[in-house]
């Protein structure tokens, strides 16, 4: 059987999956529960300086969206750090950490942006034991209000400045996570590596008000008439996320700078597609908190029976192994043709492929032929666009496939044309005014 | 109809064979109205398919793809209104149509799934609140000073009257009968009708206003054709089927307990009490429609011991669907096929037991021709199709073909401004849904004629 075990920035987990920094990671009693579910580690849910107690709202601090079957497709939260007595956490911290010594546990921090702040809770984290320290740079309500949170993430100087603070005043490693409420990524996390972060995690919450309730004239999710934005998390992120860790393992600032991938994580599929992007290890909250903590077991066997299947011995084995299809647009084939094709034999005759070609698209599949009800491309017109087997509600009826030989109706050209991408495109006006010189 | 109750040991019918508690179980609603979260389930179901092919198999052609998005988006009124715009008997039809051979047949999920939307649960749940409302959501259209007679208070002819009510042309239905909504309250089994629905969706057809209807007045005996002609703009007629096809065998007419279902089911349907309804003990149906499962079905749940349906034909023949025969079979009912009754026994003047021959008579694989079984029967009921009526239009130069009224596309007669539709026309479909759409398409054929012809 395939060999889960992680070793990440030399901390070891039994497995990649760990749980996020977040409410199932708030306590003792929840860790543990979840080590025993079989967790390979924990981000402890973020710890703010000593002193009062945070507060939270007492109400709704979560609010969903969800599919017809009440499926949860996404949540979001305002709920703030932990609102527990920073001694009470620091105890259990340690005396989880000496419980389970094969599990990661990385403690997640958020203290005002001023050196002495940073130092202070370093020093007594360091005392825990736990393996590694993250800054949450992430959280996008209410403490990037006081200038915490996302505020600093934002800025890609305060991270490299916050990153270099915490490297010179502890040996713990430490793990940069990263804010999506920005441009371009690729800019805090190369600011994270400069102020010397030994890795980064990503994406923190994205800022979200779920649904608006047409007959109050609120958010639906209300506190006292009133409601906030909130940090989006589980399924619908997982597109944005991807993109986001592929932006920096593509960076040639941060390439092989070790990245905790975090999502909308559900199954062993979500975790082996972030770990094809070069993630060392994995982060989920919105799964356990919709399922609880045996997901864990189906996303365990599912990554090792996808790993036996592959040959693939240890998670080394295809960590990365994606990076090097995804590219720029410019560098794409635009010599490649390929075009939709029904499978008669699997079609069911809705004709939503016809539909959303014919008023959307290209005009490219037939509704009739011979006066009878029938779905099929004409290929005079189809670009391949993969609308069409998107939007198919059979798996596998249509299907794009790659022309190789003869001419395509549409261009009149070969379909066998050496490659050539835009950089080298005879449309490009940047070609001809290099040819020109 | 006569029924008499023998003492035991002789023939065995009698009323109140099961106590209310069960009876008022056995008449429940057969499915019940879907929660709003299964509604939402089942309308993401759909496709949204082009062209959708269950609105092509949708005799009123409701826009079925778009009333199930908007129940989908928590618009259930604006789903029900879809619907009404196509069919305003849609709260019947929702109760009443074969689904499983029109819309839901041709659902793509049947192909892909054999699962297909259940559209009419879907249907009913859209327009269950629009009707408990009581209010037609349209508004009369302002007076033309039209009017127009309608023959027949049935789903042809209140679907007329509503659709012409639009138009703001003024319509009185002649009814023969005490209540309006034809075989809808009195034909149909009680168990798809539940909650005296029939009547409710008679008074909210008849909310929008512009309506009279005249009971006791039957065509061609309180009323004639040529008055209706001179008195009113156009005629519609929709006066449904005559009286019931007979076996054409000895003492058909005289035996106790040899009944016509459309009678019975009709004295059932306007029960207050069901436990007053004689049943017989061993009931056999010859027939192989709706009546004769309905028939069959509602003797089964009056707490009939055994019920038999003989049918001549084979199933394929069948009027009554697969889904039909397999409620009918679940619910205890056994079905003979490839028999036709030869005799009738009595013992005294009451019915006794059924003769019947099996055979193919040459059409498909059955028992050999010839063979006689018998069965014991304290009550047959005839199941075996209605004849049309013509008799009712006194000679007037109006086509008919086979007993029933020919008419076109606009379903004009042959007799100027006369329409008809329904059951009473050739080659109609037996169904609610047809004459409802029959209606609706004579009345926009009338209100167009009568534009025309407007001074």
């Amino acid at each position: 059987m395939a060999d889960l075990r992680s070793n990440f920035l030399s901390v070891k987990s039994p497995n990649p999956f760990w749980l996020a920094s977040a409410p199932p990671t708030d306590r003792k009693v929840n860790v543990e529960r979840a080590f025993r579910a079989g967790w390979g580690g924990v981000v402890w849910k973020t710890l703010g300086e000593a002193g009062p107690p945070v507060v939270n709202v007492s109400g709704a601090r979560y609010g969903a969206i969800h599919g017809p079957d009440r499926r949860l497709i996404a949540m979001n939260n305002i709920e703030l750090i932990t609102d527990r007595d920073l001694e009470i956490n620091l105890q259990e911290i340690k005396e989880v950490k000496r419980a389970w010594a094969d599990r990661a546990l990385i403690v997640s921090l958020m203290v005002p942006c001023d050196e002495k702040s940073w130092e202070a809770i370093l020093g007594r984290v360091e005392e825990t034991e736990c393996d590694g320290v993250e800054l949450n740079f992430g959280c996008p309500h209410g403490m990037s209000e006081r200038g915490m949170g996302s505020a600093v993430g934002q800025v890609p100087e305060y991270v490299e400045m916050v990153a270099r603070w915490c490297k010179a005043h502890t040996r713990m490693p430490v793990i940069v996570k990263l804010t999506p409420n920005i441009t371009d990524v690729r800019q805090p996390a190369r600011a994270a590596k400069t102020g010397g972060a030994d890795a980064v995690s990503l994406i923190n919450t994205i800022n979200s008000i779920m649904n608006i309730d047409l007959d109050r004239m609120t958010p639906d999710v209300v506190i006292d008439g009133k409601g906030t934005h909130g940090g989006m998390c589980g399924p619908a992120v997982k597109p944005i996320a991807l993109s986001m860790v592929s932006e920096i393992a593509r960076d040639s600032v941060c390439a092989g700078m070790p990245i905790s991938a975090i999502g909308g994580i559900t199954t062993w599929r979500d975790a082996a597609e972030f770990i094809a992007l070069g993630a060392g290890t994995v982060q989920v909250c919105t799964a356990a908190m919709t399922y609880g903590f045996k997901v864990v077991q189906e996303m365990v066997t599912g990554l090792a029976d996808y790993m036996d299947a592959k040959g693939y011995a240890t998670i080394e084995d295809f960590r990365g192994r994606a990076i090097p299809s995804i590219t720029d647009w410019q560098y794409l084939n635009l010599n490649y043709v390929a075009k939709a094709e029904i499978d008669q034999k699997l079609c069911i005759q809705c004709g939503r492929c016809h539909i959303v070609c014919e008023d959307t698209s290209h005009q490219a599949i037939f509704a009739r032929i011979n006066g009878k009800r029938q779905f099929v491309v004409n290929e005079a017109e189809c670009v391949g666009c993969n609308l069409c087997t998107l939007v198919c509600p059979v798996e596998d009826c249509i299907t794009l496939v790659h022309k190789v030989a003869g001419v395509d109706p549409r261009t009149g050209l070969d379909y066998d044309r050496p490659p050539a991408n835009w950089t080298a495109h005879p449309n490009n006006p940047a070609v001809h005014a290099k040819a020109a010189e | 109809m006569t029924i008499a109750a023998n003492p035991p040991g002789a023939s065995d019918v009698r009323p109140g064979r099961l106590d209310e508690g069960t009876l008022k179980g056995n008449f429940a609603d057969l499915h019940p109205l879907l929660t709003p979260h299964e509604a939402r389930v089942e309308a993401e179901r759909c496709y949204f398919c082009f062209d959708p092919p269950c609105q092509q198999a949708c005799p009123t052609a409701i826009d079925i793809p778009l009333f199930i998005r908007q129940i989908a988006a928590g618009n259930r009124s604006g789903a029900a209104t879809t619907i009404f715009d196509s069919n305003i008997m849609g709260g019947i039809c929702a109760r009443v149509c074969p689904t499983e051979t029109l819309c839901e047949e041709a659902c793509v999920r049947e192909a892909a799934e054999a699962k297909p939307v259940v559209i009419g649960r879907l249907q009913r749940y859209a327009t269950d609140p629009t009707i408990a409302n009581g209010k037609s959501p349209y508004a009369r259209g302002a007076p033309t000073g039209k009017r127009v007679a309608i023959v027949g208070a049935g789903p042809a002819g209140l679907a007329c009257a509503h659709e012409l009510a639009i138009a703001g042309i003024e319509s009185t239905i002649f009814e023969p009968r005490e209540k309006a909504g034809g075989l809808d309250e009195y034909g149909i089994a009680a168990y798809k009708t539940a909650d005296d629905f029939a009547a409710r969706e008679v008074d909210f057809i008849l909310s929008i206003g512009g309506i009279e209807i005249k009971r006791g007045q039957a065509l061609g005996r309180d009323v004639k054709l040529e008055d209706l002609r001179r008195d009113y703009d156009a005629v519609f007629l929709g006066m449904g089927l005559g009286a019931t096809n007979k076996l054409g065998l000895p003492r058909e007419t005289e035996l106790a307990n040899v009944i016509d279902a459309v009678d019975y089911i009709a004295r059932l349907r306007q029960a207050k009490d069901l436990s007053t309804l004689p049943v017989g003990r061993r009931v056999v149906v010859i027939g192989g429609g709706m009546t004769a499962i309905d028939a069959a079905v509602q003797s089964k749940k009056l707490g009939a011991e055994t019920v038999t349906m003989v049918y001549r034909r084979g199933p394929e023949q069948m009027k009554a669907s697969a889904y039909e025969r397999e409620l009918a079979q679940t619910s205890g009912v056994v079905i003979r096929y490839w028999a036709r009754p030869a005799e009738l026994e009595g013992r005294g003047d009451t019915l006794s037991g059924v003769v019947f021959e099996s055979g193919n008579g040459g059409e498909g694989a059955s028992a050999p021709v010839g063979s006689v079984f018998r069965l014991d029967a304290d009550m047959l009921f005839l199941a075996i199709g209605q004849r049309g009526a013509p008799e009712a239009l006194d000679g007037a130069a109006i086509e008919v073909k086979d007993g029933r009224i020919v008419v076109d596309a606009e379903r004009r007669t042959t007799l100027e401004g006369v329409w008809a539709g329904g059951d009473c026309i050739y080659g109609g479909k037996d169904l609610t849904v047809s004459a409802v759409e029959d209606g609706k398409q004579a009345a926009r054929s009338i209100a167009a004629a009568l534009s025309a012809s407007r001074p």
